[in-house]
């Protein structure tokens, strides 16, 4: 394939070298393929994890149906989550609006089942046609002694980085006034979703340290551990994009000071834990974490040597949602020995885009909101060994004869923290070796 | 999981859970990747037009590729022409597909955006199209949006020329590609010259070639589009996917249309076949009469493994309809029917199956899965027959589950696996008797373990 980069487009791509800034942040052009989601998208992926609030969307059955179970968060307890509950609207209340509906969808909730929250999700109709999901959730919690929480969602409000704020405002009303510090030092870990179990481990590098995980925000979370959550020391904030939001207001309300961790990769692992350790600035609490690390490090030191014996000098490609993960993954290949030829993400920030530029290698090329073709474009010219992505790039990739490693929603086991590391250095490799390959060459 | 559904049945009436369908554009979007060098174009949010691609991706495991209108706000309050506008430029400039199928959303449609309208104030190049079809997701489903984009290639591209092309138009409905190659074959062994629309086929089960083809060689062809106004005949397969189409055909060049019920299972195959042979004259040729022996002995040989088991049956319309007509030929027992479609038809057709084979079961149509896991709870049935998301009710409830329909994102290859035709048939009877034995092999006791079954 061989399309010409629109010309509006151009400054959202540059290379390492060059000494041109970075377009992004900005809304995508009318009739680009994007790869990005919506407003409500946003809200959704953040909030959905909560497994015993009540998700009703309030839209056409679509954006239901889409978002049903589609995060990939696992659960230590309740599934309530992995349910798709929607007011379905008809053409009748788009014409005399859906308030009604909303309404009486709240009641067969709470009647049908023990609902002690309920988030009320607007889409792009509810919106437009100027449902006021807000009085509608306020009456409902007067009449039914609940907690019903409006997510002001519409799609059409921007991209999916407002749907994270409108989500981090939607945790923030569930959260409690009161606030009584813990005895013990503790933290929350905001900002990680529990794919494929990935807060637990997060979690238990914590406690190990001996930190008190206060609350979980919001993979593998339930409302009362949400409520309870300002009673903590510390927010360590895992997914800048999705949650810094939620630590400043955090940090405004109720003073809770916080630090931006990445647990991709093991550099940054480590890091993060001093980071974590450092603001507790109790010297057992570093003692601990010294000893976690080097436990941890040499049991992971044979497997990732070998991988990097294997992978050095392989040419990765970067894409994936947001800025802070690829600034992660781009240290994470270094580690592995191998080089950085494209960097991507959907929603970077230009902060996240100066770091970019600072660490990636001298020739990468870097992108925001790319499109399919730019995507193949470069990837080709740089005959790329792997790309890490998300759900629309696999078949891309493989289309294209190049290996895969998925780094969102559809990840099966952990890349997170030690073990993490080397099941991503595990996941490339495989990728990359796979026999498959050397069929494909032959065509 | 999902022990949160209660027995008792209490009528829902504001309340969707786990819905069994989903919105129109994503039909829309499927039945225009059927086109030959055509980009759908999603005219609304990003969102809508993200989660589109990503479950067709999903699904079919290949790219997805469509563009978005990508509204902001401003767009929502003050219409949409304008991105409409600026998008057909970009797209012919950028990516330059031979057509721009563009449905709506229910944004745009709220809003009132007229798609003829800007369509007619954009420049668009020599010999390049842009067709259009209405899909607000607040009427129908994604079957009905399929429905509407196909009848839209009638509307737009079918022309009666005055001669006859000796053709037989199908429509084949929202089925796999591996169907439509199936269908294709059969008719191939009839001798039946045709043009199939849409055609997903080599679009979106393409082989690697180690080079991306954002356009893959499959697809209906423009002129095929244009001839089918000239064909003797169109058959529609389905009511509620294929049948507006052909009746619009009908209505503006005169082609003879028939409906018929998807061609899955014995007798709906056979009643394709013969259709076929009436419209055109041609003889069934031995080789379709192999097949259909071999899939008869086949259910001889099977018959006890599913002979009175009992079933429960959801997905969309037109394939339920038809699997509900073979299960029944099968000696199984159709317990519970359900689409997420609305459509007294559906339930008319499947009552009238149902009562011709005494029996007592449950129908319906614009219903959701946590009704049918009500029902479930409420009696037991052997097997589910549905998409993926049966998955959890076959968890919950513990009764296998046969994965047909759309969506179906936990397992692959099945969309290069047909299920219509005799060929068809006898996978889903293979799927279906292999669910019932696997689950024997699992629960039987030592004492009663079998090599052979
Ligand atoms: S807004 Fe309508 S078109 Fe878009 S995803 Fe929701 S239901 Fe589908
Ligand atoms: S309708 Fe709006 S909220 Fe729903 S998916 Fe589309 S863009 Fe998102």
């Amino acid at each position: 394939m061989n399309y010409s980069i629109l010309e509006e487009r151009k400054k959202s791509i540059i290379f390492k070298n060059d000494n041109a800034y970075l377009d992004c942040d900005k809304d995508s052009i009318a009739g680009s393929i994007s790869q990005r989601a919506c407003v409500y998208s946003g809200a959704r992926v953040v909030l959905n994890p909560i497994t015993d609030a009540y998700h009703i969307i309030h839209g056409p059955i679509g954006c239901a149906a889409y978002t049903w179970d589609i995060r990939g968060s696992l659960s230590s307890g309740s599934e309530n989550y992995r349910n798709s509950f929607c007011t379905d609207l008809k053409e009748e209340e788009i014409i005399f609006g859906g308030e009604t509906k909303l309404k009486n969808a709240i009641q067969e909730v709470v009647n049908r089942f023990n609902a002690k929250v309920i988030f009320v999700y607007s889409t792009c109709i509810a919106g437009i046609i100027g449902d006021d999901v807000k009085s509608v959730c306020k009456d409902a919690e007067k009449k039914f002694g609940i907690r019903a929480i409006p997510v002001n969602s519409s799609g059409f409000l921007g991209t999916k980085s407002k749907g994270y704020k409108a989500a981090c405002e939607a945790i923030l009303k569930l959260m409690n006034n009161k606030v009584e510090k813990t005895k013990e030092p503790s933290v929350n870990v905001i900002g990680d979703f529990n794919l494929a179990g990935e807060t637990w481990i997060i979690k238990s590098y914590l406690e190990t340290v001996g930190l008190k995980v206060k609350s979980t925000l919001t993979g593998d979370s339930n409302c009362e551990l949400i409520k309870s959550a300002p009673n903590a020391w510390l927010n360590a904030v895992q997914c800048a994009g999705s949650m810094t939001h939620l630590a400043k207001r955090m940090n405004e309300i109720y003073g809770i000071p916080f630090v931006k961790i990445s647990f991709v990769g093991i550099d940054d692992t480590k890091d993060s834990l001093f980071k974590i350790a450092d603001f507790f600035g109790d010297s057992d609490i570093l003692l601990k974490t010294k000893k976690l690390i080097e436990i941890e490090e040499i049991k992971i030191k044979d497997d990732i040597y070998h991988f990097r014996d294997k992978l050095k000098g392989k040419k990765a490609a970067i894409y994936v949602g947001g800025g802070f993960k690829a600034i992660s993954l781009i240290k994470q290949f270094d580690e592995l020995g191998m080089k950085t030829v494209l960097v991507g993400t959907q929603t970077g920030k230009k902060e996240e885009y100066e770091i970019i530029k600072s660490i990636a290698p001298d020739d990468a090329v870097i992108l925001d909101d790319a499109n399919p073709a730019e995507l193949e474009l470069f990837l080709t010219e740089n005959s790329v060994d792997v790309l890490v992505g998300g759900v629309k790039e696999r078949p891309l990739s493989y289309k294209l004869g190049i290996a895969f490693c998925d780094h969102n929603h559809e990840r099966k086991h952990p890349l997170c923290g030690f073990v993490g590391a080397v099941n991503f250095a595990k996941e490339v490799y495989e990728s990359i070796e796979s026999p498959i390959w050397r069929i494909v060459k032959e065509i | 999981m999902w022990d949160y559904t209660p027995k008792e049945m209490i009528e829902r009436k504001s309340l969707v859970i786990n819905p069994a369908k989903t919105c129109q554009p994503i039909g829309a979007m499927y039945a225009a990747l059927g086109i030959h060098k055509c980009l759908p174009h999603s005219h609304g949010s990003q969102g809508c037009c993200s989660y589109h691609r990503m479950h067709l991706t999903r699904h079919f495991r290949d790219p997805i590729m469509a563009s978005t209108s990508s509204f902001t706000e401003g767009a929502s309050v003050f219409g949409g022409a304008s991105n409409l506008k600026s998008a057909i430029k970009n797209i012919f400039t950028v990516y330059d597909p031979d057509v721009i199928a563009i449905h709506t959303t229910c944004l745009s449609e709220t809003i009132g955006d007229d798609i003829p309208t800007i369509i007619s104030q954009c420049e668009i190049p020599e010999g390049k199209y842009v067709i259009h079809a209405n899909t607000p997701s607040y009427v129908g489903s994604h079957i009905t949006g399929f429905s509407n984009m196909v009848t839209s290639m009638v509307k737009y591209f079918s022309k009666k020329l005055g001669y006859d092309n000796g053709n037989v138009n199908i429509i084949p409905g929202f089925v796999n590609p591996s169907d439509m190659r199936e269908l294709k074959r059969i008719m191939d062994l009839m001798g039946v010259k045709c043009i199939m629309f849409p055609d997903t086929s080599g679009n979106l089960d393409s082989p690697l070639t180690g080079k991306y083809e954002m356009f893959p060689k499959g697809g209906t062809q423009i002129p095929d589009l244009i001839d089918t106004g000239n064909s003797m005949a169109t058959i529609a397969l389905g009511k509620f996917a294929s049948e507006a189409a052909s009746i619009e055909l009908e209505r503006k060049c005169k082609v003879p249309a028939y409906t018929l019920k998807m061609p899955l299972g014995l007798k709906a195959t056979d009643e394709f076949i013969m259709l076929l042979s009436k419209l055109t004259g041609n003889t069934i040729p031995y080789e379709l009469e192999e097949e259909r022996g071999q899939l008869v002995d086949i259910m001889v040989d099977c018959n006890h493994h599913y002979h009175g088991k009992t079933v429960a049956i959801f997905g969309d319309p037109d394939i339920v309809i038809a699997l509900t007509e073979f299960v029944l030929s099968l000696g199984m027992i159709p317990k519970y029917v359900l689409t997420g479609t609305p459509g007294e038809a559906f339930e008319s057709q499947i009552k009238e199956m149902l009562f011709e084979a005494e029996v007592d079961g449950k129908v319906k149509s614009y219903g959701d899965l946590f009704t049918l896991q009500q029902w479930i709870k409420n009696e037991k049935v052997d097997l589910i027959i549905g998409n993926s998301y049966g998955k959890y009710l076959s968890r919950a409830e513990d009764i296998p589950l046969v994965r047909i329909g759309f969506p179906i994102l936990d397992r692959p290859v099945q969309t290069y696996l047909p299920i219509v035709g005799y060929k068809g048939a006898m996978r889903v009877i293979e799927m279906i008797t292999n669910a019932l034995l696997d689950r024997k092999d699992r629960d039987d006791l030592d004492q009663d373990f079998e090599l052979v079954l």
